[in-house]
C-alpha cells in the first residue's frame, strides 16, 4: 500500500536501527509524546532493534488517557436523559468514570453513539428535531479543527439542538509540565506528527531553548519513528538542543492555517485538568463567548456524586514517562482491559493497553516476548 | 505537579455488554461462567464449533448459530446466505458433510415482505450450492420495536467424514498454520454501509460456504488436524483459542497473512487491525508440516479457498499464546480481543 508499505520496509528499518546503534555512545532517555506513536512502537517491537542505552518512554498523547474523570461522570450523567442522544469517538466508551463508562449506560438503555466524524453529529441532529445531540469533543489539537467545524456549522445554520460536551487539551505545555517536573529523566522528545500537521511547530522552539531539549516533529510509521530517534539522537550526542522536522511530508513549519483559523475563532486557551495528573494552566480549549450556547455543560444541569478514588492506578506516572506499565503492582492482574482501573489500560493508544495487548508484561518489559521467540 | 490518582474501578459487570457477543475475551467469559457452568458435559466441554455425537455408530456433528447482522442486505450478500453458510461451516470446521439445516424467524411487525423473501431466496440459493435442504422451520412476530427486522437461527446436522479428531486437541508441535484466503472482508463490508458510518469501499462480503474446500482436503488425504472459520474475533481470536485449548504456542508471520489492499486501507482509515476482523468464508487449517505442499495445492484449485497462504507454525510451548512476527521483524503477543475493537480517536 503506497505511504504505508515503504515506512514498514524491513530492510530499511533494520539499516535505519543499524545507523542509530552506530551513533549512540551515551545512554538517553526519549519520549514519544503521542499515544499513536507509542502503539506503533510497543505493536511493531521497535524497542527490541534500539541499543539497550535508549529507553523510550510514554507520553501523555493519549486523548482518552487524560480526560478527567469528572467529563466521563459530566457526559454520563448528560447521556442518562430521555432527550439526549450522545455522540462519541469509540474509544471514549469504555473509559471508566467513577461509577460508570458511557458503554455501562448504553447497556442501561442511554442513547449513545460512536461517530467517526463530529460533522456527523450535526446530521444525526438535523434527523432529530426532537431530540438533543450532544456531541463529547475531546482530544488534543488534531481533533480540535473538526470539532471547531462542527460547532461553526451548527452556528451557521442555526441547529438549536446540538452541543458538545468539550473537553479539549493542547500539547505543549503538557510538555512544559513534564519538562518542569523535579523527577523529569525525559532528555529529548519525538513531538506528535498530527499535532504539528495542523499548529505547526514554532511553539517548539521556546521549549526546546527554555530546556534544552531537542525535539524532532515525528510521524507515525516503524520507520519514521526509527527516523525520529536518529535524529535526536544524533542532537544529544552532539550537545544540541533544536527543534527539526523529520515529518516533513505532512508538517509545515506552519501548519494548516485555515485549520488554525477556524479552531481559534470557535475557541479559547483555558486551563484544564488532566487525568492523573491534574491542572495545568492554559492546557486546553473552550468554545469561546459567541459559541457558549453550544457548551452542553451549560445547556444540562447535571449532578455528578462524589468520585472515590484509587491509590492503586499510577496513570499519572505513566503518562508523565515516570513509570513504565508494567512497573504498576496492578499491571495485568488487578487492572486489564477488560476490568481497568485507568484509562491508559482503555484506550488502544494508552501505554497500559498497548504493554498489555502486545505481551510486554514483565518487570525487563520483555520476558514474554522472550519465551515467545526461543525456538524461532 | 500534583499527581491524583484514577478512580476506582467500575463493579463487576452486572449487566450485558455488547462485548460480551464480540468473540473476545468477555464472550469467553460469559461462556465459562454462565452456560458452561451450567450445561457441563463432555461435548460441550470440548468448546468446538459444533458438537460431535455418535450414534449407532455414525458420527454425527450439530451446530447451530443466531444471526442478527445490520444491515440485512450488504454488499455481498444478506443475512439469509450468512445464516445457510455459517451453520454448513460450523460442521465443515468439524469434519462433517451438511446434511439437513434448521431456520428459525423472528421477525419484527413492519418488517418489508419484499426485504423478507430477498432474504429467503439467498437462503434457497445458498443451500442449493452447499448442497444441503432446510428440512424444518419456525416462526415468531415480535411488536415492532422489539426486533431489529429479523434475526434468523440456522442449526445444522453434519455426517463427520473426517477419519480423524478435527480440534484443538489434535494439534502438534510442528504443525503448519494455513489460512484459506485474505481476511476482514466481511467485516469491512458490513461497516462500510452500517448506518453511521460514512465509509464507502468497493469491498463485499466473503460469505461462503467452505464445505467444497474441506471435502477436497479430506478427499486428498490430507492429515487436518484442526480447522477453524475466521468469524468473530478473526484470526487473532481463533489462534488464541486453538491454542490455549491445545497447551501450545502458534506463531505467525505477519507478511504471510493475506490482507487485500483494500482492506488494510479501510482499516487504517478506521484504526481497526484486520486480524480481528470478521470473516464469513475463511478459515484456518492445521496440518503436519509434511503436507503444506499439497494442502495448499489442493485449497488453492478451490474458488472459496484460491487464495490460501501458509501463515504459521505451532510450536512445543504450554503458554498457549500466539505470537507475531511484525513486517520489520519484530515478534509480539497477538492477544485476543478485548471487549469490541473501537475506532481510535486520531
Amino acid at each position: 500500500m503506497k505511504f504505508l508499505d515503504e515506512y514498514r520496509d524491513y530492510s530499511a528499518v533494520q539499516k535505519m536501527a543499524q545507523t542509530i546503534r552506530r551513533g549512540t555512545t551515551l545512554p538517553w532517555t526519549i519520549m514519544e509524546v503521542c499515544g499513536g506513536q507509542t502503539y506503533t512502537i510497543v505493536k511493531t517491537g521497535l524497542q527490541d532493534l534500539l541499543p539497550d542505552k535508549i529507553t523510550l518512554v510514554h507520553g501523555p498523547g493519549c486523548p482518552v488517557c487524560v480526560t478527567p474523570v469528572a467529563m466521563i461522570d459530566y457526559a454520563v450523567a448528560i447521556a442518562q436523559r430521555p432527550e439526549v442522544i450522545l455522540c462519541s469517538f469509540g474509544d471514549m466508551l469504555r473509559v471508566p468514570g467513577s461509577m460508570q463508562s458511557l458503554f455501562d449506560a448504553k447497556a442501561s438503555g442511554a442513547d449513545v453513539r460512536i461517530l467517526y466524524s463530529p460533522l456527523d453529529a450535526l446530521k444525526v441532529a438535523r434527523s432529530n428535531p426532537k431530540r438533543e445531540v450532544v456531541f463529547f469533543a475531546v482530544g488534543f489539537e488534531t481533533t480540535a479543527p473538526a470539532n471547531a467545524m462542527a460547532a461553526w456549522e451548527a452556528k451557521r445554520e442555526n441547529i438549536q439542538n446540538f452541543s458538545m460536551l468539550v473537553s479539549h487539551v493542547l500539547v505543549p505545555p503538557a510538555m512544559e509540565a513534564i519538562l518542569s517536573s523535579p523527577d523529569c529523566r525525559v532528555q529529548a522528545f519525538l513531538a506528535a506528527g498530527h499535532v504539528c500537521m495542523v499548529m505547526g511547530f514554532d511553539e517548539y522552539l521556546p521549549i526546546s531553548q527554555k530546556y534544552r531539549v531537542p525535539i524532532v516533529v515525528t510521524g507515525f510509521e516503524p520507520l519514521d519513528l526509527l527516523e525520529g530517534v536518529r535524529m535526536v539522537v544524533a542532537q544529544l550526542e552532539s550537545g544540541r538542543a533544536e527543534v527539526e522536522n523529520q515529518y516533513a511530508r505532512a508538517v509545515r513549519r506552519s501548519g494548516n492555517r485555515p485549520a488554525q483559523h477556524r479552531i481559534a475563532e470557535v475557541f479559547e486557551v483555558t486551563g484544564r485538568a488532566w487525568r492523573g495528573i491534574g491542572e495545568i494552566p492554559s492546557s486546553g480549549l473552550r468554545l469561546r463567548e459567541a459559541y457558549r450556547h453550544f457548551d452542553a455543560e451549560s445547556r444540562f444541569e447535571v449532578e455528578i456524586g462524589h468520585r472515590e478514588e484509587s491509590s492503586e492506578c499510577i496513570a499519572g506516572l505513566v503518562l508523565q514517562g515516570l513509570r513504565k506499565p508494567h512497573q504498576c503492582p496492578a499491571f495485568g492482574t488487578r487492572c486489564t482491559p477488560d476490568r481497568p482501573l485507568g484509562a491508559p489500560m482503555v484506550s488502544s493508544e494508552g501505554a497500559c493497553a498497548a504493554y498489555f495487548h502486545f505481551g510486554r508484561r514483565k518487570e525487563d518489559g520483555n520476558s514474554i516476548l522472550s519465551i515467545a521467540t526461543a525456538g524461532d | 505537579m500534583a499527581i491524583l490518582s484514577c478512580p476506582l474501578p467500575r463493579p463487576a459487570t452486572d449487566r450485558i455488554l455488547l462485548a460480551h457477543g464480540g468473540g473476545g475475551r468477555l464472550t469467553n467469559q460469559l461462556i465459562e461462567s454462565v452456560f458452561l457452568s451450567a450445561f457441563s458435559n463432555p461435548v460441550l466441554d470440548s468448546r468446538h464449533d459444533g458438537a460431535v455425537l455418535s450414534a449407532n455408530g455414525v458420527r454425527l456433528a450439530m451446530t447451530t448459530d443466531t444471526y442478527v447482522v445490520h444491515p440485512l442486505l450488504f454488499p455481498g450478500g444478506t443475512i439469509g446466505d450468512l445464516a445457510v453458510n455459517g451453520t454448513v461451516n460450523d460442521l465443515a470446521m468439524c469434519g462433517a458433510r451438511p446434511f439437513a439445516l434448521s431456520a428459525g424467524f423472528v421477525l419484527e411487525e413492519g418488517l418489508a415482505m419484499e426485504t423478507l423473501r430477498t432474504i429467503v431466496a439467498s437462503m434457497q440459493a445458498a443451500a442449493k450450492v452447499a448442497n444441503v435442504p432446510i428440512v424444518t422451520g419456525d416462526t415468531k412476530v415480535v411488536d415492532k420495536g422489539k426486533g431489529d427486522g429479523l434475526f434468523l437461527n440456522t442449526t445444522g446436522v453434519g455426517v463427520v467424514v473426517a477419519p480423524k479428531t478435527v480440534g484443538p486437541e489434535s494439534v502438534r508441535a510442528g504443525d503448519a498454520v494455513l489460512v484459506s484466503g485474505e481476511l476482514g472482508a466481511h467485516g469491512i463490508a458490513i461497516l462500510s454501509v452500517r448506518e453511521g458510518l460514512e465509509f464507502e469501499g468497493p469491498v463485499r462480503s466473503d460469505t461462503a460456504p467452505l464445505w467444497s474446500a474441506v471435502e477436497a482436503l479430506f478427499e486428498a488425504g490430507i492429515e487436518v488436524h484442526c480447522l477453524r472459520d475466521l468469524t468473530r474475533g478473526g484470526l487473532s481470536s481463533a489462534l488464541n483459542e486453538i491454542a490455549s485449548v491445545a497447551r501450545l504456542r502458534i506463531t505467525v508471520d505477519e507478511v504471510a497473512i493475506p490482507i487485500s489492499d483494500v482492506v488494510r486501507g479501510a482499516c487504517e482509515l478506521l484504526g481497526l487491525d484486520p486480524l480481528y476482523v470478521a470473516n464469513e468464508g475463511r478459515f484456518v487449517g492445521f496440518v503436519p508440516e509434511s503436507e503444506v505442499d499439497h494442502a495448499l495445492e489442493i485449497l488453492r484449485s478451490q474458488a472459496v479457498s484460491a487464495g490460501a497462504m501458509r501463515a504459521g507454525t505451532v510450536h512445543e510451548d504450554s503458554s498457549g499464546i500466539v505470537t507475531l512476527r511484525s513486517r520489520v521483524g519484530c515478534h509480539r503477543v497477538l492477544d485476543m480481543l478485548s471487549g469490541e475493537q473501537l475506532p481510535r480517536i486520531c
